[in-house]
């Protein structure tokens, strides 16, 4: 425990050959962990985004609607029906029920409707098999036999819903790499400013022998051991925000279903090692560069 | 071992050394004085690297420090220790940690550098004050410390700026008798002193070669001392 402590101060290793700096340690800290906590939000929206694509996809592609404009018409109905079951593609065809008619309507209605006494046209459920289907074709027989009806297989709906999704999590994943870039710059920033005010250490270091690798080692166990505790720590609170978030998939919206479900809350603690990564990576690069550039 | 080639020294403005050329064989061991600000602590500078020559070459075990990268420059340093004139410690880490340090930057410490290092501490008399900072010991207990850090590293060439400066007669015989005996090893030395004192004490012991800054040139004194 206390060498776990010791590595989250980062004067664990070779972190103890340089001081601990309280201020650029702290910011390291603060700016690890505030990004953490967003990079944790980036990853949720951008899985939620990602389900939704998916959901959206998958439950509107497997079927289509037979829309019949003519109200009151049983045999155009049944004729529109008829072609539909003989056509290829068609796994099973539907009429729906007075009762299901109410139900779609009843939320911008509201119940008790007379539906006979409304010019409603009859709906005709299709559901498609996952081959696919000849929609001109199938078009032109419906508009020869029953002209009042019309094929919609949902693309006018699924596609721009698609490309939301889509889009969102597409933001998503940028939103996620400018939280790591912002870290990983301020990441070399806290350790340009450390390298500054230990000058005298580093020095000395050189004096007695140290390779530039070495005294990069230094600050890259004090820098990585700061940003992984900031990193918890944002992490943490990240995830006790998700699970604050409203989780009810069954309302059927998408900002109602965040959060993400089973193995998926695995997946933002891996904000833990990518900040440390990116921490690390930042500040040895930024040492061996200001290193290098250092003459003697 | 250590060879100034045609070296002049300037820091900006008019040269401190001009053309100078002296060789620091294996084994030797040299004295360096000359009045305060005469160019000592700049001649060891340019024994270990810290400056590179304005004019000519110093060869540090057969390569000119100025074409040394720095991590060759580094490595090095390793078989030189020195003393500074202003010490130089980590000063957040203890005089034990520090006397140590040559070692773990080399590699990790065996129970016997363990051992070394206790014995060393005892040496310089020490041991009580291993675990303080820097920060909290006397001029004369610095000195000691950075002393003990040179030798620790048991290196070939062993560099000291006015080591004995701040601490009594006894002391400074006792600081010189360690030198005198790592010198009996084989060690190559190169003390800078204005103690003329300490010279002659120490030609009792050893063939020692006093070296005197003085119009910009590195003389060999004479007997006089
Ligand atoms: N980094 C520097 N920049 C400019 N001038 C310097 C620098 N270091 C030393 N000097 C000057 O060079 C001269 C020689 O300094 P040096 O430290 O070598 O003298 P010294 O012989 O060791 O003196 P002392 O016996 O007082 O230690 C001095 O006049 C000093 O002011
Ligand atoms: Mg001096």
């Amino acid at each position: 425990m206390t060498s776990l402590l010791d590595f989250l101060r980062g004067s664990q290793g070779d972190g103890r050959f340089v001081p601990p700096s309280k201020l650029t340690g702290r910011l390291t800290l603060a700016a690890a962990a505030a990004m953490s906590f967003l990079a944790v939000f980036a990853l949720v929206l951008t899985m939620a985004a990602h389900r939704q694509a998916a959901l959206w996809g998958q439950t509107l592609a497997g079927t289509a609607t037979v829309r019949i404009a003519s109200p009151h018409e049983p045999e155009q109905v049944q004729a529109a029906l008829v072609i539909l079951e003989t056509t290829t593609g068609v796994n099973a065809a539907r009429i729906l029920s007075e009762d299901e008619h109410a139900a779609l309507l009843a939320p911008w209605l509201g119940p008790d409707l007379p539906l006979q006494d409304l010019p409603l046209p009859s709906l005709i459920e299709v559901e498609l098999s996952p081959d696919g289907i000849d929609t001109l074709g199938l078009n032109l027989r419906l508009q020869a036999e029953v002209p009042s009806a019309t094929f919609d297989d949902h693309s006018r709906w699924r596609a721009p819903l698609i490309d939301a999704a889509k889009r969102m999590r597409n933001l998503g994943w940028a939103a996620l790499g400018l939280t790591f870039a912002t870290l990983a710059v301020m990441v070399a920033l806290s350790t340009q400013s450390a390298l500054a005010s230990n000058k005298q250490e580093i020095d000395v270091l050189h004096l007695v022998g140290a390779e530039d690798r070495f005294i990069a080692r230094a600050f890259v166990w004090r820098f990585t051991g700061r940003a992984v505790a900031g990193a918890l720590l944002g992490t943490g609170l990240g995830i006790i925000a998700t699970l604050l978030l409203p989780n009810d998939p069954a309302a059927g919206s998408f900002l109602t279903a965040l959060p993400p479900n089973g193995l998926g809350w695995l997946v933002p603690f891996l904000v833990v090692p990518l900040v440390a990564a990116v921490a690390y990576l930042a500040t040895r690069v930024t040492v061996m560069r200001l290193l290098k550039e250092t003459t003697l | 071992m250590i060879e100034l080639q045609n070296v002049t020294q300037s820091y900006g403005g008019s040269a401190l050394l001009t053309d100078v050329s002296v060789q620091f064989a294996p084994g030797s061991f040299h004295f360096l004085t000359g009045p305060s600000g005469a160019g000592k602590s700049t001649l060891l500078k340019l024994l270990y690297g810290e400056l590179r020559p304005t004019r000519g070459h110093v060869q540090l075990f057969g390569i000119a420090s100025t074409n040394m990268a720095r991590d060759q420059l580094a490595r090095t340093r390793r078989r030189i220790g020195v003393v500074h004139q202003d010490c130089r410690f980590l000063d957040h880490l203890s005089l034990a940690e520090n006397i140590a340090l040559p070692l773990q930057i080399a590699g990790q410490l065996t129970p016997a550098d363990r051992q070394n290092l206790a014995d060393l501490l005892v040496w310089v008399g020490l041991a009580h004050r291993s675990d303080a900072l820097p920060a909290e010991l006397s001029g004369g207990e610095r000195q000691r410390a950075a002393l003990a850090r040179a030798v620790m590293i048991d290196p070939e060439v062993i560099l000291a700026d006015e080591p004995t400066g701040n601490v009594d007669w006894e002391m400074a015989q006792r600081l010189l008798q360690l030198l005198i005996e790592l010198n009996k090893m084989g060690k190559t030395i190169v003390l800078a002193t204005h103690d003329l004192n300490l010279i002659r004490a120490a030609k009792t012991q050893v063939e020692a070669r006093v070296l005197r800054i003085r119009d910009r040139q590195v003389q060999l004194a004479g007997a006089s001392l």
